[in-house]
């Protein structure tokens, strides 16, 4: 690493906080593409390790900063990821909570909402297939994959049934 | 319990302490996704917005960029007290699972190269992902239902530039969202009468 990666770390996870649309998992590509591609702070195996670690922590999904942050510089890097990440969306997110109200029926308003919509779930449909090709290195991994996404979709099972599921069976060796 | 007993409780505004205490006890019980438990504290069990307050002001939180529960706490904490409020909300949302994710981040440090750990890390990440894939799929049916016809060409345009082409996030976000939204415009809200 050549600057100084506090600086980087922050820096980085500031801009990325206001392209985020759609949460955390809307972004998760792109940190896969700094820190693994981009950066090569971690494998591709760390980077899917991080995402299940994070799933499996109780909070918001956004703490995978942290956990990146962590890896890269220890407790320093993960306070900077972790205020870089919250700290500009949130003055956004003040912000706008103090106006919005007032364009309650403005349709510009509704064509704005609409229209981010099928921008997030086409990040999270990238973020999927990422994570996907960072975890399943087998045929049984995919199916686990497959698996979980239909039982998610068409159950109200909790998914930390599933993660408990699916951890025995890597533990076995089966994946 | 249906919507319309909740509209018509009662509401009453929460004090900073409360904030930071709900926001807290959200945090660290929401496993898989906060916002049910968001909804059941809020609405269902402390009555301090109605079903339909909190919709609104969960629905601002997904649009903003950055993490939707965490842009919540903020909007639901500036409602009731303004800059403290927001800040009490935000850090008792963030500040315990920090603590417990940099336990575990020192422990991976150390022990994330013994073979059993990795083994079970890899299972989880593998259901990570297909939870993800059910996460689109319930998104996308609401937006479909509305008529946005246009809707499946910006998901796939968004998924091909970040997934197969690999490109940085805010180059496609910056292409995108611009066309998306006056597609939206166009399609949807001007057409209504």
């Amino acid at each position: 690493m050549k600057d100084n990666p506090i600086s980087t770390l922050f820096g980085y996870f500031a801009a990325l906080s206001l392209f985020a649309v759609g949460g955390a998992n809307a972004a998760i590509p792109e940190m896969h593409r700094v820190a693994v591609d981009v950066m090569h702070w971690m494998s591709d195996r760390q980077f899917a390790d991080t995402y299940a670690i994070a799933q499996i922590s109780p909070g918001p999904n956004v703490i995978i900063v942290t956990l990146i942050g962590y890896h890269v510089a220890g407790l320093a890097g993960a306070a900077v990821a972790t205020v870089g990440m919250v700290g500009p969306s949130c003055t956004v997110a003040f912000v706008v909570a103090r106006f919005w109200d007032r364009f309650k029926d403005a349709p510009w308003r509704a064509a704005v909402q609409a229209g981010l919509v099928p921008v997030s779930i086409g990040l999270i449909a990238a973020s999927a297939s990422v994570l996907a090709r960072a975890a399943d290195h087998s045929v049984a991994a995919w199916f686990v994959t497959a698996a979980t996404a239909a039982v998610a979709y068409w159950t109200r099972v909790n998914p930390l049934w599933v993660f408990l599921a699916a951890g025995l069976l890597g533990l076995s060796g089966w994946l | 319990m249906p919507p319309a007993a909740e509209t018509a409780s009662a509401t009453t505004p929460p004090s900073l302490s409360e904030l930071f205490r709900a926001f807290a006890l959200v945090s660290v019980s929401a496993f898989g996704g906060a916002l049910p438990w968001a909804r059941r504290m809020i609405v269902e069990q402390r009555k301090w917005m109605t079903a339909e307050e909190f919709n609104e002001a969960f629905s601002l939180s997904q649009f903003l960029p950055g993490p939707n529960l965490v842009n919540f706490s903020v909007v639901y904490g500036s409602r009731f007290g303004g800059g403290a409020g927001a800040a009490v909300a935000l850090v008792g949302l963030i500040g315990p699972p920090l603590v417990i994710v940099t336990i575990l981040a020192a422990l991976y440090a150390r022990f994330g190269d013994i073979a059993a750990l990795s083994r079970i890390l890899g299972g989880i990440a593998s259901a990570a992902a297909g939870l993800l894939i059910a996460n689109v799929a319930k998104m996308g049916e609401p937006s479909f239902r509305k008529g946005l016809h246009f809707a499946p060409f910006i998901v796939v345009a968004g998924f091909i530039g970040v997934a197969v082409m690999r490109w940085p996030l805010p180059y496609v976000f910056i292409a995108l969202a611009p066309v998306s939204i006056a597609l939206a415009w166009f399609t949807a809200v001007k057409a209504r009468p």
